[in-house]
């Protein structure tokens, strides 16, 4: 553990020290500003639980994309620069380096989800939500994101530049979240399995109302661990073939 | 301290290491040598845990690289040819980043960084940002991440490269400092720096072993034919010419040249003594005789051809 959290601090002061840590994060806060104002409030009356769950639907997308750009870097980024190799010769398993560049690029996601509680927290000014909707809202903000970033550092792992690992994650991620109209096109049992593995739709929007189902937690910890073994196996394979 | 054992490796068709066997002792330096493209870096990536031979074995202080891959990490530290730096760090951070991830204690970390920027003196340059230092300097730092941990094995692949002459002399003195405490193994393909650092050389071959040996041991394998300069007192033309048809006549010379005072003899064996005496008994005074070696990279030339033929 003590590996992986020296990994991890070391990736996340990197997102510091280059444009790309506080790029993200103003891109982000910036657009779920704009998108908070002319879609999530409107210029129609709505509840304020509405108005917290349509924030949380836009916020989801531009999550996704912040998620996708953090962490298609992660080993492609070393692999250009040579540095892996400072990573593979030392005494720690692939599985060390693949989470501790995980929880580095989670961190930063989480930081940036912390920094638009403002967002939600206007809505107390002339309306009244539930502290539990905006929790729930933002574990489910924070395990869609951590899916994506383990989907991008599996394509970083698998591609041998940045521009590649960025494509390769986009696709995999876009299957995803089609998957559920494919779902809807399909019969038993492809429908159920389909409509299962669709990473947004069905199953983030319970999120965003503040309804919490642990299936839910269980499928994005899931996948979560699917990418991240994914990533590993990539590495060790790379290691095989030299 | 390092035993091959058998080892090959495949990049899909092309085989890059074939059947290689050898041991290393601890506390040598020994010099992998070979041309651009034989096997070398392979060899040492190998031993290095960052890729697995495609059949044998090789062992790290009794470790396997192929099962005990973490153990045998602990125990080396590996310098690939371009230097492993994230630019954005300090020389100090950086080493002492490398320190905490080599296993060294967090107290000793800090500690450990100090040591290696002195062995390494990079003092100087302690708080600076790896993307700003000069090529030498860029090296010494992947020397010092190599030695952060104090590891027991040292793999050098190519420690000179692109290093300037100054640099190259630092480098050298550098490695030899290391001798005794650590089993460093290195990779060049210069055979005059290899052979000014390192107590033995493998000479590699399209992946394999072509000769195995100390300097002298090497040349004794591919210097086959004796080169004898001869020089003397400056004489009458005539005489020079009579001294060459005298030396022509012995039945070893080859070949014999001239240039001005001084000749060079090309014999299949040591015609030192017939030289001298003859140069003596024709009242020549006689300056200097001496047999010349071959240069290094002609030897080399010669061990690798040799083997291919």
């Amino acid at each position: 553990m003590k590996q992986v959290l020296t990994i991890a601090l070391r990736e996340l002061s990197s997102y510091f020290s280059t444009w790309l840590g506080y790029g993200v994060i103003f891109a982000a806060l910036l657009l779920d500003g704009i998108l908070f104002n002319a879609f999530a409030l409107g210029d129609a009356p709505k509840f304020s639980s509405d108005v917290l769950r349509d924030y949380f639907y836009f916020s989801s997308g531009i999550g996704m994309v912040a998620a996708m750009l953090l962490a298609m870097r992660l080993i492609a980024e070393e692999k250009q620069s040579k540095s892996l190799v400072l990573l593979l010769s030392s005494p720690i398993s692939d599985r060390q380096i693949i989470w501790g560049k995980f929880f580095a690029a989670l961190a930063l996601f989480t930081l940036m989800n912390l920094l638009s509680l403002y967002l939600p927290a206007l809505i107390f000014i002339e309306g009244k939500v539930s502290v539990a909707q905006i929790a729930v809202g933002y574990l489910g903000l924070t395990l869609l994101g951590a899916a994506v970033l383990s989907i991008s550092l599996f394509a970083s792992a698998l591609a041998p530049s940045q521009l590649l690992a960025g494509v390769t994650a986009a696709a995999i991620t876009v299957v995803f979240l089609l998957l559920w109209m494919l779902a809807v096109r399909t019969d038993s049992p492809f429908k159920e399995v389909l409509g299962y593995v669709s990473i947004h739709n069905e199953r983030f929007r319970p999120f965003t109302q503040g309804i919490l189902h642990s299936r839910d937690v269980i499928y994005y910890l899931s996948t979560i661990l699917f990418f991240t073994e994914w990533a590993t196996r990539a590495l060790e394979e790379r290691r095989l073939k030299g | 301290m390092i035993e091959v054992r058998s080892v090959s490796k495949w990049y899909g068709e092309k085989r890059a290491v074939s059947n290689l066997s050898f041991h290393i002792q601890k506390g040598e330096i020994v010099g992998l040598l070979g041309l651009n493209g034989a096997g070398k870096s392979t060899i040492l990536k190998t031993l290095g845990t960052l890729t697995q031979p495609s059949e044998g074995e090789a062992f790290i202080a009794g470790y396997s690289v192929r099962s005990q891959a973490k153990d045998v990490r602990k125990r080396i530290g590996y310098l690939p040819d371009t230097p492993p730096l994230y630019e954005e760090m300090s020389v100090f951070s950086y080493l002492t980043f490398v320190a905490k991830l080599k296993g060294v204690p967090s107290k000793r970390g800090r500690a450990a960084a100090m040591e290696a920027m002195g062995k390494t003196r990079l003092e100087s340059v302690r708080d600076k940002k790896l993307g700003e230092l000069s090529h030498g300097f860029k090296q010494r730092t992947n020397i010092a991440q190599a030695l952060v941990h104090n590891p027991e094995v040292l793999i050098l692949d190519e420690p000179i490269n692109g290093l300037d002459p100054i640099q190259i002399v630092e480098m050298r003195d550098l490695i030899l400092s290391l001798r005794g405490d650590h089993t460093v193994m290195l990779s060049s393909h210069i055979l005059s720096e290899i052979t000014k650092t390192c107590d033995r050389i493998l000479v590699i071959d399209q992946g394999q072993l072509v000769a195995e040996g100390t300097e002298r041991e090497l040349r004794g394998k591919a210097d086959d034919q004796f080169i004898v300069e001869l020089s003397v007192q400056l004489d009458t033309e005539e005489r020079f010419a009579m001294l060459e048809r005298k030396l022509c006549a012995l039945s070893a010379v080859e070949q014999v040249g001239r240039a001005g005072e001084i000749f060079t003899l090309r014999a299949a064996h040591d015609v030192r003594p017939e030289i001298a005496r003859i140069v003596v008994g024709e009242g020549f005074s006689l300056l200097a005789l001496g047999r010349k070696e071959a240069e290094l990279e002609t030897l080399f030339l010669k061990l690798v051809s040799g083997e291919r033929q």
